[in-house]
């Protein structure tokens, strides 16, 4: 295990918290270490999207970016996203679709998803393939995920506007 | 009533109910090997061979050994030299024991030289850049020709190399395997053709890339056991050959299957668990080992390369009057799979068309390059590409249009083929006729979505962008017939829960969702009863493992079983506590009743509670093992309408069909999923990937930025059908799914650029320089 050398200050999920870490720890080994594990590890070469996180809203490779870099930050995890009793939204809409297949980048994929919902107003196709582009599969042919959140888009979409101050770009989109 | 109309009437099967992890996976809850890791394991780092072919002089690990946090270090010096095979196969395996936990010889850039634990990560790499080798360079071998070349290098010159069942094994010539049948006369049958054909097809090392990569974790249990949680489709493979490996009993080791983050075969081995059961042996440990991508790439196991000639001839008529396969596949450093792929080339492919003089000669060669194994499709793949391919170019010849000669000529109901039981897996095949065919079917339906009757031919057309479209015809199995088994229990809970246990391995597929079906069923209670444990070779009953398509048809027939047997003692329970004989009752909806008054009943909660607390107690349980006498074919028909930029040579899919019969689709959203991932992992393998090695054999694009593998943007519009039929020796009228649809792209693509350019390529994947390439060709003429 990982002597700590430094803390780093952070607010995870909603909650201030202080970890140990080091300059050379990622983001993803120290959040895995302190049982966010439903951030997974697919490449470390900020090429799959299994370990995507949100960072100050944006999607992030957590296993590129260094834990210390989280300061002062607010960072978000799958964890945060739904429950056994109160799935998120788009989670819902993956398993009614029959979306989830090994369910490895599925983490990732929801993670994206919410930094699309949470920065666009308007989610016209190339908008969304531009927020999930960066999020491999290799089970599914990604259809069945395009049509839950499709589902799940439209139906937010189509409810009433209740948030303020989000504007219409591709600045949430991966790093 | 058709016999597939049957499948309307099941209450839980040809349902699509809702797979039953997919919410805990979605959550992102605990699931899979590294989510089980003790924050105090020790990891596991390996030095790999910067060398394709080299052995070792000197390796001194000494300094190693003294770095901060290490605790042990594996090397050849200090570890059994037990030869064994890691392709995770049946007993005694098909394929040659030449490998060893580490050796003095290295066979390929990234292969095993010396292993570290240490308390972290980062120790484990100070310590292995402080071991010292000394390599002695060999000429190395990279191509099939120069395997077989006169005086090749001998890439396993050890003495223990051999194969446990009597099949050809030349190490010293560097052939792995060969293996050949004739059936009828190909010469006689050439002299009846028309038109004769003889063509060399080549296909690329590929990879399966599971965004999981190969993760192993071992420790020693409280009880002194070693147990091992493993990313693998085969946990009693895994268990006998780490045994063996070890040389350990077999009794003294677990290996627990959690959720898999995807396999398509790379999973079929083992290969990490060797070495994380010999640092719990040497530690006492928690012991983890996780590939970095750049390591499964390099190190996992890949697609096999085949060099493919086809001769054919066929008349004027459309009848095809002989089939000659010459297969050729590059196995890599290691011979796993080397002779089962190479079989299936010819075994799941010539059966397809009518022929009565076909002959097959399939060979496996040893070259100094990746280990190639198992990889959904497994040999079919590749000899698709071939056999398509020239069905185009002889219904060209004798001027009919592609689908109509396929039509003419596929296999059809009732009908067998001497290639079945010519071609086995290590010996002779199973004769067989084929069941279920609903390929007529398929291509019929799939030609209407993609709109083959506007096709024309469009090669003499200008401009940028041209059209064209194309199509393959396709097969597969289900399960290898006479070797694989596959069982399972099922007992009744208080509640009227089932607790169904399978040795079946669900490495993502959804087969725990489908077995927990098929028990439903037969058990006339509904799926969300079920509490389905895969896999665990302390409790489950044994199976062969999720591979050769064989885990709905071979272990689902399984389960039905002992489904049924619970079912019996059921009965007979609830037929006691009616006070009724036993054929005066039956089972409806998760209760007994009485066919003469159906207000008598007692529920499965009722009988679960007598039977466990009050009278005569005594545990339902239900438990059967199954072996299949077939392996039927799933069919399928791919139609893809592509455009071809023929400025840059880029191939845009404009509309992709995939249409599949799998019997009964026991749960028809999944087996949509799969037929929609292998046909997108085939369109993705036909058009972008393959390893692109440097003169000293080094994989050039071990990540996923140079080996592009389709993410969402890339994805084309694609259709899936599924066309039913009733595979009677299926349970339920089911046979496999998940290996067929990955083999028609790169076929289909090559017709359809045919159709477009006249340009025929006859190797892939079809990368816009290839393209281009071809279709200057063209123009050249």
């Amino acid at each position: 295990m990982t002597k700590t050398t430094h803390t780093v200050n952070f607010t995870l999920n909603g909650e201030k918290k202080t970890f140990g870490t080091r300059p050379d720890e990622k983001l993803l080994t120290l959040l895995r270490r302190e049982g966010y594990r439903g951030t997974k590890y697919g490449c470390g070469q900020g090429t799959c999207g299994a370990c995507t996180v949100l960072v100050d809203g944006r999607a992030t490779y957590a296993c590129l970016l260094y834990a210390m870099q989280a300061e002062g930050r607010t960072v978000r995890t799958i964890e945060s996203v739904g429950t056994f009793d109160k799935p998120g939204e788009f989670q819902k809409e993956l398993v009614a679709a029959g979306a989830v297949q090994c369910g490895y980048c599925i983490p990732g994929m929801v993670m994206s998803a919410t930094a699309l919902m949470e920065t666009e107003e308007v989610f016209e196709d190339e908008i969304v393939k531009e927020y999930m582009d960066g999020n491999l599969c290799r089970c599914t042919g990604y259809e069945k995920i395009w049509v839950a959140l499709r589902k799940t888009l439209d139906r937010q979409a189509s409810a009433p506007a209740k948030r303020a101050g989000k504007k219409s770009s591709s600045k949430g989109s991966k790093k | 009533m058709n016999r597939h109309e049957k499948a309307k009437n099941f209450k839980q099967v040809n349902h699509s109910v809702t797979k039953i992890d997919a919410l805990q996976l979605a959550l992102g809850k605990d699931s899979y090997v590294a989510d089980f890791v003790p924050n105090d394991a020790l990891i596991i780092k390996m030095l790999w061979s910067p060398h394709a072919h080299a052995r070792i002089k000197k390796l001194d690990v000494s300094k190693a050994e003294k770095m901060p946090g290490v605790k042990a270090v594996l090397w050849y010096g200090n570890v059994p030299r037990i030869a064994h095979c890691t392709a995770g196969q049946g007993f005694p395996e098909p394929s040659p024991y030449d490998t060893f936990m580490f050796d003095k010889k290295v066979r390929f850039v990234g292969d095993r030289v010396a292993a570290v634990a240490a308390e972290t990560e980062e120790q484990a790499l100070a310590a292995l850049e402080v071991i010292k080798v000394e390599y002695e360079l060999l000429k190395p071998v990279f191509t099939i020709d120069e395997a077989f070349a006169p005086g090749a290098p001998v890439i396993h010159d050890e003495a223990e190399a051999h194969v446990p069942i009597p099949i050809p094994y030349e190490p010293k010539k560097n052939l792995v395997a060969h293996v050949a049948c004739e059936a009828g006369s190909f010469e006689n049958g050439l002299k009846e053709a028309d038109f004769k054909f003889d063509q060399t097809y080549e296909t690329p090392y590929a990879q399966h890339c599971p965004i999981e990569p190969y993760t192993s974790m071992a420790r020693i249990a409280p009880s002194g056991r070693i147990e091992i949680t493993t990313s693998t489709q085969v946990p009693f493979h895994c268990r006998r050959i780490v045994a063996k490996t070890l040389d350990v009993p077999v009794q003294k080791i677990r290996v627990i299957k959690p959720r898999i983050g995807g396999g398509f075969g790379c999973k079929q081995e083992i290969l990490l668990d060797d070495v994380t059961a010999m640092f719990a042996l040497r530690t006492g440990r928690a012991c983890l080992w996780q590939f970095n991508r750049e390591e499964t790439f390099r190190t996992g196991r890949t697609r096999h390369p085949f060099r493919i000639r086809l001769q054919a001839g066929v008349k004027k008529d459309g009848t095809i009057t002989a089939i000659n396969m010459e297969a050729i596949n590059n196995t890599g450093a290691y011979g796993g799979h080397g002779l089962t792929v190479v079989s299936c080339a010819g075994s799941k492919v010539l059966p397809l068309y009518h022929c009565e003089n076909i002959k097959f000669d399939g060979k496996s060669c040893y070259t100094n390059l990746p280990v190639c194994g198992a990889y959904r499709g497994f040999g079919a793949t590749q000899a698709f590409f071939a056999m398509e391919s020239l069905m185009d170019q002889m219904a060209e010849a004798i001027g009919m249009d592609p689908m109509k000669f396929r039509q003419m000529n596929h296999i059809r109901e009732g009908e067998g083929s001497p290639i079945f039981a010519a071609l086995g897996e290590g010996r002779e095949g199973t004769p067989m006729t084929v069941g279920s065919n609903a390929l007529a079917e398929c291509i019929v339906q799939g030609a209407e979505a993609i709109r083959w009757q506007d096709r024309k031919d469009w090669r003499g057309k200008t401009g940028r962008y041209r059209r064209g479209i194309g199509m393959a015809c396709l097969m597969q199995g289900s399960s290898i017939p006479d070797i694989d088994m596959g069982a399972a229990s099922i007992k009744i809970n208080d509640d009227g829960s089932f607790n169904l246990l399978v040795g079946a391995t669900d490495l993502g597929t959804g087969s725990d969702t489908v077995l927990a079906q098929i028990a439903a069923e037969e058990l006339e209670t509904a799926t969300d009863k079920m509490i389905v444990y895969s896999s665990d070779t302390d409790l489950t009953p044994f199976d062969v493992g999720a591979y050769a398509s064989s885990t709905t048809y071979l272990s689902g027939e399984a389960v039905r079983k002992a489904a049924a047997d619970a079912k019996r003692q059921i009965l007979n329970t609830g037929a006691e506590m009616l006070g009724l004989p036993v054929e005066e009752v039956f089972c409806e909806n998760s209760a007994v009743l009485s066919k003469k008054d159906e207000k008598q009943k007692v529920t499965y909660g009722d009988i679960a509670k007598y039977s466990l607390y009050q009278k005569n107690q005594y545990q339902i349980i239900g438990t059967a093992s199954h072996i299949t006498k077939k392996s039927p074919p799933p069919f399928a028909a791919h139609y893809a309408e592509i455009e071809v930029d023929t400025w840059t040579g880029f191939i845009k899919v404009l509309n992709y069909v995939s249409t599949i019969d799998c019997g009964t689709a026991v749960n028809p959203q999944l087996a949509e999923g799969q037929t929609e991932g292998g046909t997108l992992n085939g369109i993705s393998y036909a058009l972008t990937e393959e390893y692109l090695f440097d003169k000293d054999g080094k994989m050039q694009n071990a990540s996923f930025a140079d080996y592009h593998i389709y993410s969402m943007r890339d994805r084309p519009p694609l259709k899936i059908i599924l066309v039913p039929s009733y595979e009677e020796t299926g349970p339920f009228g089911a046979k496999s799914v998940s290996e067929v649809s990955i083999n028609g792209a790169a076929p289909v693509f090559a017709n359809a650029l045919y159709n477009a350019t006249g340009a025929r390529v006859r190797e892939f994947p079809l990368t816009p320089e290839k393209v281009l390439k071809a279709i200057k060709a063209v123009e050249k003429k």
